[in-house]
This record gives C-alpha cells, sequence and structure tokens, in this order.
C-alpha cells in the first residue's frame, strides 16, 4: 500500500480553515477598531501582557498561529498551482517552512513576555 | 510507445486567465486568495507578540502603526476576506460532515445554519470578552 503524506498536510488545513472560519473574522475587527482608534480593553499593555503570560493562554495563541498559518500556506501552494506556476515541490517548501518559520517566532516571543 | 508516436505533443499553456471565464471561478480564486489576508494579518500579530514582549513602549508603537492608513485599507480588506473564508467553510460544512439520523440525512440548511449560529455566538463572545462593547 502507498503511504501518502496528504494526510499530514492536510489536516492542520482543515483544523486551520474551521478554526480561521470561526474566530479570525472577530479577531479582525478587535484591530481594526485598534486601527480606527477604539483599541478594545485587551489590547491595553498591562491586560494584554498578562493575558498573554499565562500558560493555557500562550499554548492557545502559539496553536492557533499555527494553524491559521499552515491553513494559508496549503492554499497559497493550491492557489500557485491554479495559477499556472507549477513547480509545487519549491512552492511547497517555500510556503510551509514560512509558516513553521512564523510559528517559530510566535514561540520565541511569547516566551519572552 | 505513446512518447515515439507524438514526438510533439501539443501542451496547453497555463495562464491565470481561465478565472475570468466564469464568475464561479472569479469567487472560487476570492475564496483562495482570502489566505493572503488571513495568512498576512496572522504575520502582523506575530509582529504584535514581538513588539508585546519589548515592553510598553513598543506595544504602544504597534497600536499607533496599526492607525495608519494603509492599516486600516489592510484590516477593512482583511476582514472582508475573512467573512468570505467564513461563509463558505460553512456552507461547505454539510458536504464534509453528511449527519445520518435513523434512516435520514439531517437537512444540509440545519447543518450549516448550526455552524453559522455557533460563529455568531463564537464571534459575540470574543468581542464581548476583550471589552469591544
Amino acid at each position: 500500500m502507498a503511504i501518502s503524506s496528504k494526510p499530514i498536510v492536510w489536516g492542520p488545513f482543515a483544523a486551520g480553515g474551521t478554526l480561521t472560519a470561526f474566530i479570525t473574522p472577530a479577531l479582525i475587527l478587535l484591530t481594526l477598531l485598534a486601527a480606527l482608534g477604539h483599541a478594545p480593553d485587551l489590547l491595553a499593555y498591562d491586560r494584554l501582557h498578562a493575558f498573554a503570560g499565562h500558560g493555557l493562554a500562550r499554548l492557545g495563541v502559539a496553536g492557533a498561529v499555527f494553524l491559521s498559518l499552515w491553513s494559508a500556506a496549503h492554499r497559497l501552494r493550491i492557489t500557485c498551482y491554479d495559477l499556472g506556476l507549477r513547480a509545487d515541490a519549491v512552492v511547497a517548501t517555500i510556503v510551509y517552512a514560512g509558516a513553521l518559520a512564523g510559528t517559530g517566532a510566535a514561540v520565541l516571543y511569547l516566551a519572552r513576555i | 510507445m505513446a512518447e515515439e508516436v507524438s514526438r510533439k505533443p501539443y501542451v496547453r499553456a497555463m495562464t491565470w486567465r481561465w478565472i475570468f471565464r466564469h464568475p464561479r471561478y472569479v469567487r472560487y480564486m476570492a475564496r483562495e486568495l482570502s489566505c493572503l489576508f488571513i495568512g498576512g494579518w496572522t504575520l502582523l500579530m506575530v509582529w504584535g507578540l514581538k513588539q508585546l514582549a519589548e515592553g510598553p513602549a513598543a506595544w504602544a508603537a504597534f497600536l499607533e502603526g496599526l492607525q495608519s492608513p494603509a492599516s486600516i485599507a489592510f484590516h477593512v480588506l482583511a476582514l472582508a476576506f475573512a467573512v468570505y473564508h467564513s461563509a463558505t467553510w460553512f456552507r461547505l460544512t454539510p458536504k464534509a460532515l453528511p449527519l445520518q439520523l435513523g434512516e435520514e440525512f439531517v437537512a444540509d440548511a440545519a447543518i450549516s445554519g448550526a455552524h453559522f449560529a455557533a460563529w455568531a455566538a463564537l464571534s459575540l463572545a470574543v468581542l464581548y470578552l476583550a471589552g469591544a462593547f
């Protein structure tokens, strides 16, 4: 039986797609309010710093960053193929590496908070 | 064998122009391009984490930077694309998660409707807990 790596790539894509569908619009609305000069209470330094210092919140943020970046990376890979860019192995390496690098950076910054 | 017969096989040029051949393709591409905005916004938040870790001054500079016209335009577009991603994702749930109760399948509208309701409840909870209202 052929062993496929598809589920490994596709699992986080589906999970990330579901997670971003449920919470990303509300989260973007929070930073849009901040962009319009009406930053919600949570975005005040003391509150957000205390929130991000909590172990469970850190785990949640890191997980959300990973799933969001991975699903975006997977979609970008498929979109590149659809748009005629057929160097799939190169594209896949770049986008997945980017998602992992972004997650790594998030973990690093969270650890410093 | 086949290669020997057709020495110069016709390879159809693949371009991006097919997108505009049908409104359905445009909607498909709009959905797929949501990844640029969701991914881009997430990377912006990773940058925000860096600023948060550096201290109150760096965080204040981050919030200040969010208020630039380019950032506001990006946020409005990102919100629109994120909402479109959610709508398309939940509209597909009856295909991805068909639910059978006894002999009957649960109606498509009930499955996607439940997801839309959960989305609304979660969004309100996030906005409320963050102190947006």
